[in-house]
């Protein structure tokens, strides 16, 4: 045992291990963004599903008014925008993929865009909810899960636009090259995400609740 | 390594099979046969009592002490045979595998006289593994079958039409307790029928909770449920003889959790019914005491306590109509007499520190002619 | 043996820390930990801050012991008994068991799959002192709240932290707002941490290690980081929830206004049930990794240990109400969970027999390490079969929310998961700190802990068996619990007594013991391949592995592993 404790494994010439050089072949890698972003992705969805089933679970349990019938309306454009902005981070990562650095910013800025205006639409829709119709994260048990779970998702636009804005400004700095094509690919699998849990969040509030 | 077998099949599954019929027999719910073919559990029952009373330095009433043991109503016992049923199965589990863990560290130990080679290397055996799998799986379909059925046989028990109905709503700390179909409302002390023979009288409870979270227990009588606000939850007992059974509160419910007692008194029928004649009587008015009831309905006492037939009517507060029928005050804080009423009226934080009772700061004639009236309540 | 150079010739071929460290100031020192992105320095902090609170938590734990020893004692108040048993769970878990695992996941995952760091050190970093402000912040209640010294206000709901006990109306000034921001700091720190290890054990381990010759420490931990990732989050989000009602008014758990006291409960356990799982799994890896060494043969059944695990994990996200069979759920949802949760058992006890397959056979060393693992056998037997009483739900309508309950999940937390800290600790101490403890000292240790954890632990069943419920902080005298709790508290003094010369065996060792040198239990995996304590760059080359023990087929070339697997 005392032998064993002052030896070292290791080979004299290499350092390394020495009994196992032969058969062992490099084998493709997952990328440590994709995956970590794939960890944050699920941790999210976790924290998401939660906001969901509370929202499922008191749907129609309200003591009083008003109920979600008489003051949703289905933000149709809004959905738009956000859907096709995962359309247009995609069209902006290929150009970079190809080494277009200005068809990047062109289709990056775009994605800005739709997303801003999505925020814009939900920040009417709620301008419109509290002062016109009345309805307050305190008036009743629709207004408590409907503004945590719509404002969850928006918090989670306004994360990912400020993402968003900061590679903005590297690429106007110029600094977003052809081999950054990976890192901004992790980014845009956030960006995704968000607009998938719209799709969720809009299913539930909008249909599934209405 | 080949010839590593385990040894639990032939050794639980007898076990499984007897007691298995002690659960089929209590089905039937006959209580001696259940009682004879159960013996594991009063013999734990009994040693666990002839334990607590040489222990037990402490004069301790074993009628008192709120073992899941000792079961004296219908629900209490279907739990008490799983519990057995369950101990068995266990148990046995436990001898097989610490003998085996016990086996392999006396046997394979490194001895004085080892040679220093490494012993032969085994990665694994497929049946082995195989009949490692299939034996616990076994076990754990028995076990879920058995308990399935004490389930239904607890839970959905149907209500037969002259069963007592009770609600019972926990406060922040005690008990309020009404009987809905006789009028009578009470605190922290419960009474009920016992059943007797082929007369049956099962009590339901109807429990909610009037603030937080509370769990209704009495061992000896049943299992615990909560009692959630918002939620209406139902639970019943059958006590089989008359007596006091104590539980309290099981669910933390704040800083006085540990001072929500609870008192069961079971009555003959004859018995129970001259106890509902009595509750449903209006408050005495004793004319002697005239100038207490005036402290009581002039402080603040009306808004939290109601005595029947006084403008005093608040529910904060256990009911005090007949507050001189109760044996304890606060839940189970101090026993119930003038002196203790006192006390408890001067400085109620002073036996249950936390309590929502506030001290009335009365002078002394004042707190002696509250007293002299609340005496009066039987 | 056939390797000759000491890896010392080669870490001083390398730029290393080691040769300026004289001209350090302290100063230097504090620094260096406090900006290190190191796994290791980073592991061994996670280590200390959760001794520390171990500490913290027994202490208070030492307190309500002594209140209950005796009937309608008054040696503490019932806000502050409420307050202590509060923080020694909420601290047991969230700041001892969380620290604890990742402590151990962040030092041995890279070295044992052949890495130089985890994927993401500066991320790690961040998750760490995540954790330490969470911790810090949680006990700053003691001080904070309403005032300072002598007026503080620490949380006093229990863990749990039931609704709507924990609403303005019931739970005024900031106790619960310091429980909740505490915990979900640290939540934070514990994701992204579990996200860092899962990324290090899929990305970087090292030539010829397939997921199959991964050493179970890695597997394990790697389920364990995939639960966290699930379980936490839940909790995050309904105290996001909760944060919500009590700051803005909304209504979810707020029962005056139609919100659902047993919401709150499904979300609590959905993270609660697997939680525990979390704590218990690394504790299963490191018996993996330390019986084998001590029983001198291959684990028994690798890919049936790695399967039962994932079982373990995928079904332990499916029991939390077994926590609730006394909410008043419907026959069949209280069904439901008997069968899931005594589902667990069947992989849990695969476990347990491959253990034991591992010494069968075998040629066992007692050291210290390995008593501990026998204690935990034998400890987390008894847990699994009172857990089986639990699960059966009409006998926990009986056993819910009393004594037994914290009897069985103490053998379950401190029987299991502390003991296996226990053996880790000592089994890894010599690679660490490249210095052995005092096997003397550690066997006092193991005896005093574990014999003064029976005394208390077993007792403790009896209480509830006799109708002693939980979390009260004083009680009846003629209940026949008395004497009980008497002997439930002595043996706290045995176990202080084992703390105490741990504790003193881990510092002295850590200077004067004796030299370690890389491998002196003349184990199997990567990490006893580099020196002792491992240079900052883990291996001075990458090494490449061909089978599950790297260093029993470089020990036995005629009959090398990786022949067999």
């Amino acid at each position: 045992m005392n032998a064993a404790a002052t030896t070292s494994y290791l080979d004299p010439a290499t350092g390394a291990l020495t009994n196992a050089a032969a058969d062992a072949e490099a084998r493709p890698r997952p990328s440590k963004g994709v995956l970590g972003m794939t960890c944050l992705i699920i941790a999210e969805s976790a924290i998401f599903t939660i906001f969901v089933v509370a929202y499922l679970y008191y749907l129609g349990k309200d003591l009083a008014g008003p109920t979600p019938r008489q003051v949703l309306e289905l933000p149709i454009l809004n959905s738009i925008c956000l859907l096709s902005s995962s359309v247009t981070i995609t069209f902006a990562l290929r150009s970079l993929r190809n080494g277009g650095t200005k068809g990047f910013g062109f289709w990056w800025l775009i994605t800005i865009a739709l997303g801003a205006y999505f925020l814009l639409g939900t920040a009417r829709e709620w301008h419109h909810l509290i002062y016109d119709k009345g309805l307050t994260l305190q008036t009743n048990l629709f207004g408590t899960t409907f503004y945590s779970l719509v404002g969850l998702h928006a918090s989670h636009v306004v994360v990912g636009l400020i993402a968003l804005s900061m590679v903005m400004a590297f690429a106007i700095a110029g600094a977003v090259k052809q081999k950054h094509a990976e890192r901004v690919h992790v980014l845009a699998l956030y960006w995704h995400f968000v607009d998938v849990v719209w799709i969720v969040v809009f299913t539930v509030v909008y249909i599934i609740g209405r | 390594m080949k010839s590593f077998s385990l040894p639990i099949d032939p050794i639980c599954c007898p076990d499984a099979k007897e007691v298995g019929t002690t659960a089929s027999r209590n089905g039937a719910r006959s209580n001696r046969t259940v009682r004879r073919a159960s013996l594991p559990i009063y013999w734990l029952a009994t040693f666990i009592v002839i334990q607590q009373s040489v222990l037990a330095a402490e004069k301790t009433d074993t009628a008192l002490v709120p073992s899941i043991f000792a079961p004296e109503s219908a629900p209490a016992h279907a739990i008490s045979h799983l519990a057995g049923f369950v101990l068995v199965i266990t148990a046995a589990i436990f001898v097989v595998v610490a003998g085996l863990l016990l086996y392999a560290v006396v046997r394979f130990r490194r001895r004085a006289n080892d040679d220093g080679t490494e012993p032969a290397q085994v990665y694994g055996s497929g049946p082995v593994e195989a009949a490692w799998t299939t034996v616990p799986f076994l076990i754990v379909l028995v076990l879920t079958l058995t308990t399935a059925r004490v389930i239904q046989e607890v839970q959905d028990a149907r209500k037969p039409v002259e069963a007592l109905d009770v609600q019972v709503i926990g406060h922040q700390w005690w008990w309020e307790i009404r009987y809905p179909k006789l009028g009578i409302v009470t605190a922290n002390e419960l009474h009920v029928p016992a059943s007797q023979g082929r007369s049956r009288f099962p009590t339901f409870l109807d429990l909610r909770s009037a603030d937080v979270v509370h769990s209704f227990w009495v061992p000896r009588l049943a299992g615990k449920t909560d009692l959630i606000p918002n939620k209406v939850n139902s639970m019943w007992i059958e006590p089989e003889r008359p007596g006091l059974f104590v539980g309290q509160c099981a669910k933390y419910c704040g800083t006085q959790h540990a001072k929500m007692l609870l008192r069961v008194y079971v009555h003959t029928r004859e018995d129970f019914d001259r106890w509902v004649e009595q509750q449903r009587k209006l408050a005495e008015n004793d004319p002697t005491a005239a100038g207490g009831r005036l402290v009581f309905e002039r402080t603040a006492c009306i808004n939290c306590h109601a005595v029947n037939g006084t403008v005093g009517n608040g529910r904060f507060g256990p009911d005090l109509t007949h507050l001189m029928s109760r044996t304890t005050l606060g839940s189970g804080a101090l026993t119930n007499s003038p002196e203790g009423l006192r006390a408890w009226i001067k400085s109620p934080d002073r036996f249950k520190p936390g309590v929502l009772m506030p001290a009335m700061n009365l002078n002394h004639g004042d707190l002696d002619k509250l007293v002299a009236y609340l005496t009066t309540l039987k | 043996m056939n390797g000759t150079v000491t890896t010392g010739d080669i870490s001083s071929a390398m730029p290393s820390g080691a040769t300026t460290a004289t001209e350090k100031t302290v100063f230097d020192h504090i620094h260096s930990w406090l900006v290190t992105v190191d796994h290791k320095k980073l592991g061994l902090m996670y280590i200390i801050y959760g001794l520390v609170f171990f500490v913290v938590a027994g202490l208070e734990a030492s307190l309500m012991r002594i209140q209950l020893a005796m009937p309608n004692n008054h040696f503490l108040s019932p806000q502050l008994f409420n307050q202590l048993f509060t923080m020694h769970g909420t601290t047991m878990v969230f700041l001892v068991g969380m620290p604890l695992i990742f402590g151990f996941a962040n030092y041995l995952v890279p070295l044992m799959i052949g890495a130089r760091d985890l994927a993401f050190p500066r991320l790690n970093a961040f998750g760490f002192w995540l954790s330490v402000c969470g911790g810090l912040l949680l006990y700053f209640s003691f001080i904070g709240g309403e005032g300072m010294a002598g007026a503080g206000s620490a949380p006093d709901v229990g863990w749990f932290a039931y609704a709507p006990l924990t609403g303005k109306a019931f739970s005024k000034g900031h106790s619960t707002d310091y429980w909740i921001l505490g915990i979900m700091v640290g939540g934070f720190g514990s994701i992204a941490t579990a996200a860092n290890i899962i990324t290090t054990i899929l990305c970087m381990r090292c030539r010829g290690m397939t997921l199959a010759k991964m050493p179970l420490l890695a597997w394990l931990n790697l389920i364990m980081c995939g639960m966290v990732l699930l379980a936490v989050s839940p909790l995050t989000a309904a105290q996001i929830m909760l944060l919500l009602d009590r700051f803005l008014g909304s209504h979810f758990f707020d029962t005056q206004a139609g919100g659902s006291a047993t919401l709150w409960m499904h979300f609590f356990w959905i993270f609660g049930h697997p939680e525990v799982y979390i704590l218990i799994i690394p504790a299963f890896a490191f018996a993996s990794e330390i019986i084998p060494v001590f029983s001198r043969k291959a684990i028994f059944g690798y890919p049936v240990m790695v399967a039962a695990t994932v079982a373990i994990g995928f079904v332990s996200v499916s029991v939390w109400a077994h926590h609730m069979f006394t909410i008043g759920m419907t026959s069949t949802a209280n069904t439901f969970f008997v069968i899931s949760t005594m589902m667990v058992g069947i992989p849990t006890g695969i476990k347990i027999f491959n253990w034991l397959g591992t010494m069968w056979g075998g040629k066992l060393r007692f050291d210290t390490p390995m008593l501990f693992c026998i204690a935990f056998l034998f400890q987390f037997l008894i847990a699994g079969l009172t857990g089986i009483m639990l699960a059966a739900a009409p006998f926990n309508w009986q056993l819910n929310d009393s004594y037994f309950v914290v009897a069985h999940f103490h053998f379950t937390l401190v029987g299991g998961f502390v003991i296996m800290i226990f053996a880790a600790l000592y089994y890894w101490f010599p690679k660490a700190t490249g210095r052995l403890f005092s096997e003397k000292l550690g066997k006092w240790h193991f005896w005093l802990f574990v014999l003064g954890f029976h005394m208390t632990f077993d007792t403790m069943h009896i209480p509830g068996i006799l109708g002693m419920p939980r979390r009260i902080y004083t009680y009846e005298a003629g209940r026949g619990w008395g004497v009980l709790n008497l002997v439930i508290s002595m043996g706290v003094i045995l176990q202080i007594a084992g703390i105490l010369i741990f504790v003193f065996n881990l510092l002295r060792s850590a200077r004067k013991g004796r030299p370690a040198g890389n491998d002196p239990w003349d184990a199997w995996t990567l990490e006893w391949s580099t020196s002792s304590p491992p240079p900052e760059y883990n291996f001075a080359e990458i090494p490449t592995v061909k089978s599950r023990r790297p260093l029993w087929d470089i020990k036995h070339p005629t009959d090398p592993d990786w022949k067999y697997e």
